[in-house]
């Protein structure tokens, strides 16, 4: 079996008194979509925003390709989440100030790629997610389906190798949700990018692989237990 | 599926022989279960019977002769009257899944491990229609979304249950 992409173990991880997580763990391959399934406060973002070292655990070990999230220094991990990670919200979270096109070349250009350069790769992204006829509007111009078309687009630009998608349909409708879905997980597999996708909903964590669930702060493999 | 008041809403459009019935449907409704050419026939046979459809022609041919039938005219009230009742909806009181739950409540049996176990199977069972759905025509999509619902409020019912586990054994055991 080959080294897993990103690894969790043992991770627990408290607000306050509310423990959010209790001995949670995970393995992720290269180019695996999971599920990460759970109600509310059944700590499955806590645990997302771990893995993707946007919160640090209290105790534990997260692990990418090798490296120890929980261990690297501020500056490491920033850099590490913009070249090898993407990432999806709810709400699409896009710079209501630059166009659909100038956010979605926006995380190449936090690397220095040039502009004509970032705007291309921006464009291509944008016709692979079949929103190109937004790339000149404003956020606030386009429905919630194109602008979570184009949070997708956004997170894909820099090739990463995982994407962090948590409730990425949750204010969609089905049929937009549906479609978000389809082209999430088509291009990611395009790319070779594993996807960590947090949902309540059942019909969004049908189009991953496998499941792990969260209950009261503790991971759950079903296809293990099963 | 009432197969015989399908057939009769094919035969609205046009008179048909057994063959070209049975290709309809299969094309139209038969996705995972297309219909057996026994049933084509017997349910023919049931409708002439009943005066719903007729035989307009009988062609000869190399084999058997081949008959043409028609729908009559209370064979288009009979379809007119099924399309217009509503149908009624399945009021899911009888759950084998609440009385598997309270059977492992009763007897001590790990009940969230079973309510588990049975979310991942209908994940499994929705991953594939998903996939299925990608591939699949607009018919096929929406034969899918509506299984996908239902499994989805399944899972919702598990996931409600599972909230509620301690409250449901303290009243199955008291």
């Amino acid at each position: 079996m080959s080294a897993p992409l990103l690894v969790a173990e043992g991770l627990h991880r408290s607000f306050g008194e509310t423990a959010a997580l209790v001995d949670a763990a995970l393995r992720i391959d290269e180019g695996e979509v999971v599920a990460v399934l759970g109600s509310s406060g059944s700590g499955k973002s806590t645990l997302l925003h771990c893995l993707a070292g946007i919160v640090r655990p209290d105790r534990g070990r997260v692990v990418f390709d090798g490296q120890d999230l929980v261990t690297m220094s501020d500056a490491r991990r920033s850099a590490l989440r913009r070249e090898a990670f993407g990432f999806v919200f709810q709400f699409g979270q896009l710079v209501p100030e630059l166009t659909c096109l100038e956010n979605v070349a926006l995380p190449l250009r936090l690397a220095r790629v040039p502009r004509r350069e970032a705007e291309q790769r921006a464009g291509q992204w944008l016709e692979r997610l079949e929103v190109t006829d937004v790339a000149g509007k404003r956020p606030g111009e386009v429905s919630g389906g194109q602008g979570q078309r184009v949070a997708v687009a956004r997170a894909l630009v820099t090739r990463p190798r995982v994407i962090f998608a948590d409730e990425p349909t949750g204010a969609l409708d089905s049929l937009n949700g549906e479609r978000v879905m389809r082209l999430l997980t088509e291009a990611a597999r395009d790319s070779g990018a594993a996807v960590v996708l947090v949902t309540h909903e059942a019909r969004v964590a049908a189009y991953s692989d496998r499941e792990i669930v969260v209950r009261d702060g503790r991971t759950r493999n079903l296809e293990v237990a099963a | 599926m009432s197969i015989g008041q399908t057939f009769l809403g094919l035969l609205e459009a046009t008179p048909r022989h057994g063959y070209d019935i049975k290709r309809r449907y299969d094309e139209h409704f038969g996705h995972s279960r297309p219909v057996a050419y026994g049933q084509v026939y017997a349910t023919l046979s049931r409708l002439l019977r009943g005066g719903l459809v007729e035989v307009e022609a009988v062609e000869p041919g190399e084999g058997p002769d081949r008959k043409r039938y028609a729908i009559t005219e209370a064979g288009v009230a009979d379809v007119a009257q099924w399309l217009a009742r509503p149908e009624q909806p399945e009021p899911y009181l009888q759950s084998i899944l609440y009385t598997k739950v309270v059977l492992a409540l009763l007897t001590g049996r790990e009940a969230a491990e079973l309510l588990d176990v049975q979310r991942a199977e209908h994940l499994r069972l929705m991953r594939e229609l998903t996939r299925r759905k990608r591939g699949g025509d607009l018919a096929e999509q929406l034969i899918c979304d509506h299984a996908l619902f239902h499994l989805e409020a399944d899972l919702r019912w598990l996931e409600l249950t599972t909230a509620r586990l301690d409250d449901l054994a303290a009243r199955v055991r008291a």
